[in-house]
């Protein structure tokens, strides 16, 4: 079958890339071959935007074990202990069909971390939706928390954090990412066909007409009005093949049974069968009259390019065929020898004894088009830089708190989280709601902690600090827990690649991301990059999102932000800026506005905040890092976590110094005897400490004004809940 | 001799590994058992863990009484040998009709992962002879469908009998009488929805969970010891 002129345009493919395919096979493509470029050349494949900007990052450290390009990044975090860490996004199916776009989000990125022989062991979710006053944004939460509920807990894997970010920008482009920790068991796998003679079995679930062009008509291009009638490119998950395809893959790799192993996710067969082979310099002869289905009459590119889930490719040794059949059938998960590698640098798929595709993987896989797109920082941008954020004082102070508080950014998530499975494999030492989640690695004493924080105004006002303020606010999060961080994978969400100012966007947020991460020592081990969320033209605030991972020295203690003791003191870590309200959740909340520039950054600061929380572990009881909603919003949630009340004693706290967000700053606490531990602490790392009063009461009071706990509890734990539950009837 | 404890997988269970890491931090000597054995090897307790047994498809519980396993268990069960249904095991118990009633969706139509306070009904029972009545004891639940349902009438004639042995402090789930727990005439079934294995270190937030398992085990000491 030949192809028509337009059919690329199609397929998301443009007159260039068509003439680009021609080139290199020196001929008109086949229709599978042209559907298998389609797929594989699309944005969300192949970096194709991106590529020229990612390479700048820094991703070499001491504890890097794999670094971008594999299906995980590999980090030591004790000697001899590695974990898989990575973050992905299901932006765009998640908007037209919530459930399913969610939950597969899930399944695809427990399968990355499988790829690398790592036995997935803990998920974080951070999500962007719309105003909560919206009806359909209520429908978009439900389903998409309902989706990772569902998925997540069925395969056992706890859901132990993440984030629910409320913004106008995101209503027509909820951002759905989703971060997975594995621990390798046994021996670390690589996504590479080595060895001609070897076969390629395909395990797990059937393949079927689900997810056509998912990566290149979805998620490779904006909405429109005809969104929703993209279902179809939508996967339908089923996690109780994907719990089954856990199991059977890690006994396969640790009774040694693979040669190479990798998930099918975006792109279906035509990916693992192009980059497995083109990493290893082979080539692979596939059968797919051998591919089980789950329908007939399958057109040979949808076999092709089919993103049906809970599947992967092992590449095995012929002689260990039976023994791989054997373990996946004990299982009950189908599997079949679909091809063999070859030792040409072909793909060749036959289908009913005619070849019908014949290409070089690497022009698949690696020989993808590379855009340096056109980028130019946009004129809008000094027009609201340079308007100044409101600072008039509000009528009153403590009815500011309150509205502030019950913000949906601020309130508890827990609406969100008590969804989840988040305790099971016993390791959760702390889970939702924290500055960081822990967790103790299993049948091991060595613990980890992840976080995932992503500041989409201020990235709106300025890309390339937001991104440094996104990192450095994953670190600060890490450090109050009492772990070192190590290293960032990341989501980074943004508009159109084909507009300049959102490449411009997007090359400022690179910059900002890899010069914090060299600043810290805290590598980029990998990523996602998810372009094209607009919808009509509208894109939603750059968002990268940093997911942050550090680990524990044996001696140091886990920290929450709690308040623990009556009596104890409360010291404010850091210096204020009262100037430092651009972005900020007091000033969309109380005026209404995104203007100005963000928090002002100084990443040694930054550094010597770190280097405290350390150095004064032993002597914290609790600590807890400002952000969003300043000083204010973190004595307030340190006292309703540890269910205790506290007193102020500075009376110079106004609304500026209580809702600014500098940055580099935290709320410790320590019993009345290591104040002075805590001050010499704070002198050695060259940070401002200051104490600003005492741990107990049933009241929080700040001073100027207080309120009872539990008045502000209900508030605090209402505001999501009351709105979500009022929707969904 | 330690105890032997039989933990029984079936495919989508998966709170398998965290019951086995815990019986054997208790002193006991845990084995996985696959559901598709039609007999058990030498165990003293049968444990049928939390999870998604074959999916969980049609009705939680509904395929996995079919598994060859069960009819084994039940054996072990006529013999007076213990079984322990944890969340999805208690859901498989009364789909296989070793425990009455049934277990419907929660009441607020809601997966919930919480912990939660129970009061112990009755301690003078192999499950909960480590607790004293009226005890309140602190253990995560983690279910969609853990609203048990019964005729009235068999209500009445469990509570008469003393095989409600837990009960929620603030009912979570729609719970007929606020049951989170409940034995067999006999007592030597148990059914109950949290999970005592989450509960069995205070680094984790209790250790009331060892309350439940390890009463299990003294009641197999002083079996032996009689």
């Amino acid at each position: 079958m030949t192809t028509t002129a337009s059919l690329h345009r199609e397929l998301g493919l443009t007159d260039d890339e068509f003439e680009q395919i021609r080139d290199r096979l020196g001929r008109e493509p086949s229709y599978t071959e042209l559907a298998m470029f389609s797929v594989m050349w699309s944005e969300h494949c192949s970096y194709k935007s991106s590529r020229v900007h990612l390479k700048k990052l820094p991703t070499e450290g001491p504890n890097i074990l794999v670094g971008p390009g594999e299906g995980a990044g590999i980090i030591e975090v004790a000697p001899g202990v590695a974990v898989a860490w990575k973050a992905e996004s299901h932006n765009h199916p998640s908007f037209v069909e919530p459930f399913n776009g969610a939950a597969t989000g899930v399944g695809g990125i427990v399968r990355d971390i499988l790829s690398m022989g790592a036995r997935p062991i803990a998920l974080m979710d951070p999500l962007r939706f719309g105003s909560l006053d919206d009806a359909r944004t209520r429908y978009l939460v439900d389903g998409v928390v309902h989706g990772i509920s569902s998925y997540g807990n069925s395969i056992g894997v706890p859901t132990v954090g993440g984030e629910a970010v409320f913004e106008e920008c995101y209503a027509e482009n909820p951002l759905v990412n989703v971060a997975c920790l594995g621990v390798i068991e046994d021996k670390l796998m690589h996504g590479r066909a080595e060895g001609p003679g070897n076969i390629a079995i395909l395990i797990g679930s059937r393949t079927g007409r689900d997810g056509i062009g998912g990566a290149s008509v979805l998620a490779s291009a904006e909405f429109d009005e005809t969104s929703e009638e993209k279902r179809p490119s939508v996967q339908v998950g089923d996690p109780f093949s994907e719990k089954l395809l856990i199991e059977a893959c890690l006994e396969l790799i640790s009774s040694g049974l693979l040669v190479g192993l990798q998930d099918l996710g975006a792109g279906g067969i035509s990916c693992p069968t192009s980059e497995m082979t083109s990493k290893a310099g082979t080539g692979m002869r596939v059968d797919i009259d051998h591919v089980h289905r789950r329908e007939p009459g399958m057109e040979p590119f949808e076999v092709m390019i089919s993103e049906s889930q809970e599947r992967m490719l092992a590449v095995v040794e012929p002689a260990r065929r039976d023994e791989v059949l054997e373990v996946c059938a004990r299982w009950g998960i189908d599997a079949n020898v679909i091809g063999e590698v070859i030792s040409s640098d072909r793909l060749e798929i036959v289908s009913e004894g005619e070849v019908v595709a014949d290409v070089p993987a690497a022009a698949l896989a690696e020989e993808g088009p590379i855009y340096d797109r056109p980028l130019a920082r946009p004129g809008w941008i000094d027009e609201v830089q340079s308007k100044l954020p409101t600072t008039t004082p509000p009528a009153s102070l403590a009815d500011a708190f309150m509205r502030v508080l019950s913000s949906p950014n601020i309130a508890s998530k827990r609406w969100i989280w008590e969804q989840y499975d988040h305790m099971i494999f016993l390791g959760t030492l702390q889970g939702p709601g924290g500055d960081a989640a822990v967790i103790r690695l299993p049948d091991s004493d060595v613990r980890v902690a992840i976080t995932t924080d992503g500041p989409g105004r201020y990235c709106y006002l300025d890309p390339y600090e937001g991104a440094r303020l996104a990192v450095a606010e994953a670190a600060r999060n890490i450090a109050c827990v009492g772990a070192k961080p190590l290293a960032i994978t990341n989501c980074l969400n943004l508009g159109n690649p084909e507009k300049e100012d959102v490449m411009w966007q997007f090359s400022e947020v690179i910059r900002g991301m890899g010069d914090a991460c060299t600043a810290l020592a805290t590598p980029v081990t990998g990523g996602n990059v998810s372009f094209y969320n607009e919808t009509k033209g509208r894109a939603i605030y750059p968002t990268p999102v940093i997911g942050m991972l550090g680990a524990f020295a044996p001696e140091a203690e886990v920290r929450g932000l709690g308040f623990i003791g009556e009596g104890d003191v409360i010291v404010l870590v850091g210096e204020t800026d009262p100037s430092d309200l651009g972005g900020s959740e007091y000033s969309k909340v109380i005026h209404a506005e995104v203007v100005g520039t963000p928090p002002k950054l100084d990443l040694e600061a930054e550094k010597a905040l770190l280097a405290f929380l350390a150095g004064a572990n032993a002597t914290i009881r609790s600590a807890h890092d400002l952000s969003a909603g300043g000083l204010a919003v973190a004595l307030a949630e340190a006292a309703l976590a540890g269910g205790v009340g506290f007193a102020l004693e500075v009376d110079d706290l106004d609304h500026l110094a209580l809702f600014s967000e500098s940055p580099s700053r935290a709320v410790v606490t320590c019993a009345a005897a290591g104040e002075a531990a805590i001050f010499a602490a704070a002198e050695r790392a060259g940070v401002v400490a200051r104490r600003i009063g005492v741990v107990g009461g049933p009241n929080m009071r700040f001073g100027a004004f207080e309120t009872a706990l539990d008045e502000a509890r209900s508030t605090y734990e209402g505001a999501l809940s009351e709105s979500l539950s009022s929707s969904i009837k | 001799m330690s105890a032997r404890v039989g933990i029984v997988v079936f495919p989508g269970s998966n709170c398998e590994q965290d019951c086995e890491k815990v019986f054997r931090d208790l002193g006991a000597e845990p084995m996985m058992v696959w559901h598709a054995e039609d007999a058990l090897p030498d165990v003293d307790i049968v444990v049928l863990p939390g999870g998604f047994a074959h999916g969980d498809y049609l009705r939680t519980g509904a395929l996995a009484r079919f598994s060859p396993i069960m009819s084994a268990v039940q054996k072990h069960s006529d013999a007076g040998g213990l079984t322990i249904g944890i969340c999805n095991g208690f859901q498989v118990l009364c789909e296989a009709g070793m425990l009455p009633g049934a277990l419907r969706k929660n009441a607020g139509l809601k997966f919930l992962c919480k912990w939660v306070d129970l009061t112990v009904d009755n301690a003078d029972t192999p499950f909960t002879s480590r607790a004293e009545p009226g005890r309140v004891i602190r253990i995560p639940i983690n279910h969609f469908e853990g609203n048990w349902y019964c005729e009235p009438a068999v209500l009445d004639d469990l509570k008469a009998n003393g095989q409600i042995v837990l009960r929620y402090a603030d009912n979570p789930n729609g719970s007929l009488d606020s049951v989170a727990g409940l034995a067999n005439e006999n007592f030597t079934v148990f059914g109950l929805m949290p999970h005592p294995e989450r509960a069995c270190e205070s680094i984790l937030g209790s250790e009331d969970g060892a309350l439940i398992l390890g009463s299990m085990l003294d009641h197999l000491t002083a079996k032996a010891g009689v």
